[in-house]
């Protein structure tokens, strides 16, 4: 029991500088120190945020080192990781850029947060191999309406009404070139092999594909975007679609199929 | 139950993303990588793509930093589950874990948290490990920790905490000699001293890094494991001293923070392997 309690007032004064030190530590020279005790909740806080870093490279780079650091530490402050998978760690972080006020100049900073952590999520899902459109082509076209896709586990999709897929792309470059960041975006993020790709869908293809990732058929997929603009070709849709890599498997009926 | 350890007895590095492509390229000739097991619980991606790569052409050691073996609280079952399903993927040739907790009320603290040594603590921290060996089907190496503050309630040496929970569970000890420095520093006590002391014959394997140095409030040496710098001097010669005990044990060299390139690793790796050499073979332990 002694054990238990210990744990929590140590914990409790990690996460809290003004708390006066736990009781019954001590040094060599006989008293507590609260320098050393500083080394510890200097090791939680600075790893964490130095997740933060590693894990979102564009929102640092957008407001820069200083900026990030304690946007970082307050996330940090409020929210532990869940376990001790790093890796995971930041789901939350957008919506509470979302919510940190000093943010809210750029309305699309949590929208790229988010892009970034579907990023992550991308690079470290179960690998698949992604279908062609020749195994597409293999599948009787009077079928065709009711086929569902089977999403390859790495593909994710963020709709914005930000730019938030040429942001990224401008910010992995050296030079950032200008970018209208008022224009609404779609980006889907997949990884067929082993690289993350983000891309940029056209607009009036977004619904469709939506409605494709979230299990509809074809058919009701074409349907739900039957009053998109007139730029829509549900053909070559689904071709982009599986072309980027972003489908693993398809199902006809209740059968699915692999590559 | 199988051995803990079979890792060779020679310099081996932390493995980092890095470092991925060119040790695939280039093929340097180190004794084993280790790697933290946490960073690679993801489902798949490049990350396990590379450490197949590498585990087909290296021996793997799996150390895990986040199971809260010192903690009062149960084990994370799912945190098992996981170290369960990377032992069973890549056959790594050991695993050890710390002396340390990390888990509380809040979530996952993310530092190697300290616990006062009592019966209680003893008693818990055995049915841990315990617990974490019948679950993974393997002996493990239990490090011991680097400190900065001591518990006033504390009525076991740690050297003899150590011993014990490796006597009642059969675990190995994987022994950081930089972390004996660092508490040696943090707590007037003599580096020398503990390894005279340290149970060798139980030691699979040995950790060494760099440390960084500030003061305390009193103003005395307070050393910090900081793993982003060369090993210290006085950290290699306490190790050539352990190594006159022991004998050649497998060495990692840990740089985790500040990553430099590969040729800075190679050359501290060559270090070890130089040291490890210059044992007479009369000294060497038998296995």
């Amino acid at each position: 029991m002694q054990h238990a309690q210990g744990e929590a007032r140590f914990a409790a004064a990690l996460a809290d500088p003004e708390l006066p030190l736990p009781e019954g530590l001590t040094s060599a020279r006989g008293e507590a120190d609260r320098l050393r005790f500083a080394v510890y909740r200097n090791n939680v806080h600075v790893s964490l945020v130095e997740a933060l870093v590693r894990a979102f490279p564009v929102v640092h780079r957008i407001v820069g080192d200083a900026f990030f650091r304690a946007m970082a530490r307050a996330y940090v402050a409020e929210h532990k990781p869940e376990s001790a998978v790093l890796i995971r760690y930041g789901s939350s972080f957008a919506d509470f850029v979302a919510g940190f006020p000093p943010a809210h100049a750029l309305a699309y900073l949590a929208d790229v947060a988010r892009l970034e952590y579907a990023w992550s999520e991308a690079y470290h899902a179960a690998d698949a191999d992604p279908i062609s459109l020749q195994d597409l082509a293999t599948v009787a076209a009077d079928l065709l309406p009711d086929v569902r896709l089977i999403a390859h586990p790495a593909t994710r999709l963020l709709s914005s009404g930000h730019a938030i897929g040429s942001i990224w792309s401008a910010h992995q470059q050296e030079q950032v070139a200008r970018v209208q960041t008022s224009q609404p975006e779609t980006v889907l993020v997949t990884r067929p092999q082993a690289e993350v790709k983000a891309s940029v869908l056209p607009e009036d293809d977004a619904p469709f594909i939506a409605a494709l990732l979230a299990g509809d058929t074809i058919g009701e997929a074409a349907g739900k975007a039957g009053t998109g603009g007139h730029g829509f070709d549900p053909g070559a849709a689904l071709a982009g679609l599986i072309s980027l890599g972003a489908v693993s498997g398809l199902q006809i009926n209740t059968q699915e199929t692999f590559r | 139950m199988p051995p803990c350890n079979n890792l060779p007895s020679r310099a081996g590095l932390g493995l980092k993303p890095e470092h991925y492509g060119e040790i695939l390229s280039d093929r340097p000739d180190i004794g084993f990588f280790e790697v933290h097991a946490e960073n690679y619980m993801g489902e798949g991606g490049p990350p396990h793509r590379y450490l197949s790569a590498i585990a087909e052409r290296y021996p793997l050691s799996l150390h895990g930093v986040g199971l809260s073996i010192g903690g009062s609280r149960d084990l994370d079952q799912a945190h098992l589950a996981r170290l369960k399903r990377l032992i069973e993927r890549y056959r790594p040739v050991s695993f050890s874990e710390h002396l340390a907790w990390s888990t509380h009320d809040s979530g996952y603290l993310n530092d190697l948290l300290p616990l006062p040594y009592t019966d209680e603590t003893l008693n818990r921290v055995c049915a841990h490990v315990g617990e974490v060996q019948e679950t993974l089907g393997t002996r493990m190496l239990l490090e011991n920790p680097s400190t900065y503050l001591l518990f006033e309630e504390s009525t076991i040496d740690e050297i003899d905490f150590l011993q014990a929970i490796s006597e009642r569970t059969g675990c190995g000890l994987l022994l950081d000699v930089n972390n004996v420095m660092v508490s040696a520093i943090n707590h007037r006590l003599d580096a020398y001293d503990y390894i005279r002391r340290f149970p060798v014959e139980r030691v699979g394997e040995i950790h060494l890094a760099g440390y960084d140095e500030t003061a305390d409030e009193a103003g005395e040496r307070l050393a910090i494991d900081a793993h982003a710098s060369t090993v210290h001097d006085d950290v290699f010669a306490l190790y050539e001293f352990t190594l006159g005990r022991t004998g050649p044990i497998p060495t990692l060299v840990e740089w985790d923070n500040d990553v430099p390139d590969f040729p800075t690793l190679q050359a501290e790796a060559e270090r070890v392997d130089d040291a490890l050499a210059r044992l007479p073979a009369a000294g060497r332990r038998v296995a």
